[in-house]
């Protein structure tokens, strides 16, 4: 058997080994199958939720949240990220700020910024722009400190302005630190909208693990704890993809 | 006053005239630091004349490439004069071939090339235009959508060369440009440099530690000293153009020349603490 064929299995081994065990410790009633119903049984339940319980509708909610928060806290990080990179006042300014606010969980300034936004739509993607800033704005000023000060020299003696400087040099030369920031966001931004849902709202992938587990329907709360898996696994799917295509020279 | 920002290209192949002046007088560069000031310059005075291949040699950490950045425009002088002037009138400019890997590692070799010429006020079409026909120019001309990382060190200073000549300045400054190159490469680009530099009367100044490169390619030779960095001894090279690499060796001159350079250097090198 060759190396990429032992790859394939090992990967498969971990789930399939696990989903076994679940079905079996189950249908023997060693664990209580009220609160560890088999996989097998839980299946029927998702289809159902994706068929007539609007599922789509929860994890659209989500995603969009969670997307647009990305938006929202990506580009105004990577520009507090550029500047603090660039000038060292503004990174002497900005630096104990962004380490103490980095440190706070996230999921602890849900009342401030339900507060400041409301408890509509709004408040949940800004709680997810304001989780990630910081961690993108960090990554992008690591970035740009990082790039050799040859590359001003050389831009610099070829005519670049300052202008020239911020967009040829430190963007480009910052963007794989950026995804390795885009790619901690992706983590923490999952984990806020989910707590995020499970506190307020009436729809999202959050509120179905959180309104199911209240109501003790367990097959519905697995359904949705393994959407949220899935939606991980996804996003940094996508991610990879982006990367690809703003880093070319990365990828070859 | 110091000269030497670029402001304008001009895109027509080079003449006569063209040639930059450039003269360093009493020149120094103190850099502070938290322990203590390094001079890197010390009362430096030099001249490179329109058109002049001029090299300067000295052992590491002398502050030749220092004094390449004060011409360039790239670092100020703590003390003295920096001019540099083109015979025509027209405003002189300078492109500088760095030391080491500076390529932009996230442009492809034709964008790196492009490069200055798009900061300089040309068009997509012009800037890409000139970059293929420096590209041919190196001899790379399928390289141009491959990455930096693609291709072999060799290949890369090429394109160094290439993006340095695509503003078409009017003076070159070259800092050990062939330093990192394996010994069969760097003679092929030493003799396409010259080759380029004869077509279009720049003034160059060549920074290198290799006495061998200095004889070879200089119509002059400055030594320099360890730090500070002075100019010790200046060497004419008699050997004429166009120039024939290979017999440039075995001239019967260049072994008494490459003893008096190295007679110098040595006791620069010894005192320099570069073996202490």
């Amino acid at each position: 058997m060759n190396r990429r064929k032992t790859e394939l299995l090992l990967t498969a081994a971990g789930p399939i080994l696990l989903l076994v065990l679940w079905e079996t410790l189950s249908r023997t009633k060693v664990i209580s199958p009220i609160f560890w119903p088999a996989p097998s049984r839980i299946w029927p339940t998702a289809v159902d939720m994706f068929q007539h319980r609007d599922l789509w509708g929860d994890i659209q909610a989500s995603l969009y949240r969670i997307f647009a928060g990305f938006v929202l806290g990506t580009i105004p990080g990577v520009m507090l990220g550029l500047a603090m990179g660039l000038w060292w006042p503004v990174r002497v300014f900005f630096m104990p700020l962004a380490t103490a606010i980095y440190a706070i969980p996230k999921i602890a300034i849900l009342p401030l910024v339900i507060i400041a936004f409301g408890i509509g739509e709004f408040s949940k993607i800004m709680i997810v722009a304001i989780s990630i800033f910081f961690m993108i704005a960090l990554s992008t000023m690591s970035g740009v400190l990082a790039i050799d000060d040859q590359f001003h020299d050389v831009a610099e003696n070829l005519g670049a302005d300052r202008w020239d400087m911020i967009l040829t040099v430190a963007l480009p030369g910052s963007l794989p630190s950026i995804f390795t920031g885009m790619r901690l966001a992706l983590g923490f931004a999952l984990i806020v909208i989910v707590g995020t849902e499970f506190l307020n709202a009436d729809k999202g992938i959050g509120w179905v693990i959180w309104n199911n587990y209240q109501i003790l329907r367990i097959k519905e709360m697995y359904v949705g704890l393994i959407v949220t898996g899935l939606m991980g696994w996804a996003m940094s799917l996508a991610l990879d993809v982006v990367e690809r295509y703003a880093i070319p020279w990365r990828s070859s | 006053m110091t000269l030497s920002v670029p402001e304008s290209m001009v895109y027509e192949h080079g003449h006569s005239g063209r040639g930059v002046h450039v003269v360093v007088r009493n020149t120094s560069r103190i850099f502070e630091g938290k322990r203590g000031s390094v001079v890197a310059c010390e009362d430096v005075s030099l001249e490179a004349r329109p058109g002049e291949f001029l090299v300067i040699v000295g052992p590491s950490g002398c502050g030749k490439s220092t004094l390449l950045c004060m011409i360039a425009g790239l670092d100020k002088p703590t003390s003295g004069l920096i001019t540099t002037t083109r015979s025509d009138g027209q405003p002189p400019t300078n492109s500088m071939v760095f030391h080491g890997r500076t390529l932009f590692p996230w442009l492809t070799l034709r964008a790196n090339i492009a490069y200055g010429p798009l900061r300089h006020g040309a068009s997509k079409i012009e800037a890409r235009a000139r970059a293929d026909e420096l590209l041919e120019l190196v001899g790379l001309r399928d390289f141009g959508r491959s990455w930096p990382h693609q291709v072999s060190e060799g290949m890369r200073q090429r394109v160094s060369l290439a993006r340095a000549l695509a503003t078409n300045p009017s003076l070159l400054l070259m800092d050990e440009p062939f330093g990192a190159l394996d010994e069969q490469t760097r003679y092929i680009l030493q003799e396409e440099l010259l080759r380029i530099w004869q077509d279009t009367c720049k003034t160059v100044i060549f920074v290198t530690h290799s006495i061998e490169e200095a004889l070879m390619l200089g119509d002059r030779v400055l030594v320099m000293t360890a730090r500070p960095g002075r100019i010790a001894k200046e060497v004419i090279v008699p050997f004429g153009r166009p120039r024939d690499l290979g017999a440039v060796r075995s001239n019967p001159e260049f072994g008494p020349l490459f003893e008096d350079i190295w007679g110098t250097l040595r006791e620069e090198v010894e005192r320099g603490g570069a073996f202490s």
